[in-house]
């Protein structure tokens, strides 16, 4: 573990985006794989209104205690996908926190406190090389698997089948390869 | 799998054969996921031409001694009352989710807790009552599914499980238990065709002069057996508190969070957390209150519950509220600052 989560000894994390950004797929892969680790984990996605195009969100909460509250009010990780989501939800980031943002559709030095480590990782830009753009999701969660430590990009990829809907599994290849990309990057960036 | 399909599953694994409902978000999950594992068990599962038609058609499935059970949220349940006051009148068990939304009207689709009048005041017409759970983890809305269609069938009435857009949307861990039935009495007032046995009649109706009293007198006696027998509550580092918050649902889960953190600042604080909403817990509240100096109460509506908790505790200690309306959610720190607030400094630096 690169860092202690900050407090009560829960990793929250807010993950944010556009519908179709696969932003829920990414908050469900990460849940699944804490719970197969046996931690206890809540899931809580925006819902009802969201379409592609449109903002969607979810929140994770990862703890080795029973989790009491499953609402991420200032988290200790953030993945955004794109600009909308870091205006929105940046400054809700705690001193310490972890800031993954996709530079592929954001253009812009996010202004934090400068306890926050950012990761900025062209997501959009390394899927594309991987020959489905949709991956881009998977590029983000693997960076921020590996700079948080708290659980492997690898545990992530043994829970993609599980996870993703069997009609849907020819992608499991393009997001295996996406995960240990993101990863990668992060790595190399320190 | 969401709470709302948990759920869905609790209620087969708990044993209903019938399932009708019209969609209405938050709880859409409900219903696909019903349409595909009812088919699939040789159960019923009908989408509904309204609300009114589905809890009628509830009424239809539980006179012929079937578990019956709709699902929808605030604005469908209060199109639905009708037919909820007619299953009281009759005394059908029933099964009814209310996966709250923000109101009043059509509102909004965020979670809310703005139907505890409704649910816990009977809510259609009429001097009656409906059993309510109001779970506040995905585990717990599994488990009381089967609880709730048991008393159901025990008492004859309707049960009512109250969970908000929050629980019905989100993801935890959860383990099936398949917990043996109580012991129910027969059926023996369904109507299963009167072949080789004296008719059985279900019926709402009580004309002659003195029949609908008796009826009523009939009802309450139930009820009373109930707020004797059927009251479920939780509680936390109660004994020693001189602030006790009293939540349910979702809104006791950020409670339960902000207690924590204010007893890790050094103030007194516990919770209590209703289970049953009605039969409410007024006793062990009352109990609380003789050691207490004050009552924190957190909804995620301006102040409903708050109403039942100042009638258990009679004007011993001050009751104050702390809540957000039409799908705000009380956040922990601002809960925390509240418990902060209601707390007394000068005490807190003594010891």
């Amino acid at each position: 573990m690169t860092r202690a989560p900050s407090d009560d000894s829960y990793e929250e994390i807010i993950i944010a985006g556009f519908g179709g950004q696969g932003i829920l797929l990414a908050g469900r892969l990460l849940a699944q794989t804490a719970m197969k680790r046996g931690l206890e984990v809540t899931y809580m996605p925006s819902y009802g209104a969201e379409v592609r195009g449109g903002t969607a969100n979810c929140m994770v909460i990862i703890a080795d205690e029973p989790i009491a509250s499953p609402v991420v009010d200032r988290p200790d990780s953030l993945i955004v996908m794109n600009k909308a989501s870091l205006n929105k939800f940046a400054s809700r980031l705690k001193a310490g926190g972890l800031l993954v943002m996709n530079s592929s559709l954001i253009d812009i030095e996010p202004q934090l406190d400068n306890t926050i480590e950012i990761i900025a990782v062209p997501a959009d830009k390394i899927a594309v090389e991987l020959g489905n753009q949709k991956a881009a999701n998977m590029v983000a969660l693997g960076a921020y698997l590996q700079k948080r430590g708290i659980l492997s990009p690898d545990a992530a990829v043994a829970c993609l089948a599980e996870t993703i809907a069997k009609r849907y599994h020819k992608t499991l290849p393009v997001n295996t390869e996406a995960l240990h990309r993101g990863a990668e990057f992060a790595k190399d960036s320190g | 799998m969401c709470g709302n399909e948990a759920l869905a599953e609790a209620a087969i694994i708990a044993g209903v054969d019938a399932y009708f409902g019209y969609p209405i978000t938050p709880q859409n999950e409900i219903s696909a996921y019903m349409s595909r594992r009812m088919p699939e068990e040789g159960r019923v599962f009908v989408q509904s031409e309204s609300e009114l038609a589905a809890i009628n058609m509830v009424f239809g499935a539980s006179a012929t001694g079937k578990r019956a059970m709709t699902t929808s949220s605030s604005p469908g349940i209060s199109l639905m009352q009708e037919g909820i006051s007619y299953l009281a009148g009759a005394e059908l068990p029933s099964v009814i989710v209310n996966v709250m939304r923000g109101g009043p009207g059509l509102g909004n689709i965020a979670p809310s807790q703005g139907d505890y009048f409704q649910a816990t005041r009977g809510g259609g017409h009429g001097d009656y009552r409906t059993i309510v759970f109001g779970p506040s983890t995905v585990q717990e809305l599994v488990d009381c599914m089967s609880l709730a269609f048991d008393l159901a069938d025990q008492y004859r009435m309707s049960v009512v499980v109250l969970a908000d857009g929050i629980l019905g949307q989100m993801m935890e861990p959860i383990v099936f238990n398949k917990k043996p039935r109580r012991s129910l009495p027969p059926k023996d007032w369904a109507l299963t065709g009167a072949k080789e046995r004296p008719q059985n009649i279900v019926r709402s109706l009580w004309l002659p002069e003195g029949s609908l009293e008796k009826h009523n007198y009939k009802l309450q006696a139930k009820y009373e057996q109930i707020q004797k027998d059927e009251v479920l509550c939780e509680q936390y580092e109660v004994d020693d508190a001189e602030i006790v918050v009293i939540a349910y649902g979702v809104a006791a889960r950020i409670v339960r969070s902000a207690v924590n953190k204010a007893r890790k600042e050094g103030i007194k604080a516990g919770w209590i957390r209703p289970i049953t909403l009605w039969p409410f817990p007024s006793e062990q509240i009352a109990k609380a209150a003789d050691e207490l100096r004050i009552l924190l109460v957190v909804e995620m509506s301006l102040g409903q519950m708050i109403e039942d908790v100042k009638l258990a505790v009679a004007g011993k200690v001050p009751v104050v509220f702390y809540g957000r309306p039409g799908g705000g959610v009380p956040t922990v720190d601002q809960t925390l600052q509240r418990i902060k607030q209601f707390t007394i400094p000068t005490k807190r630096q003594e010891e």
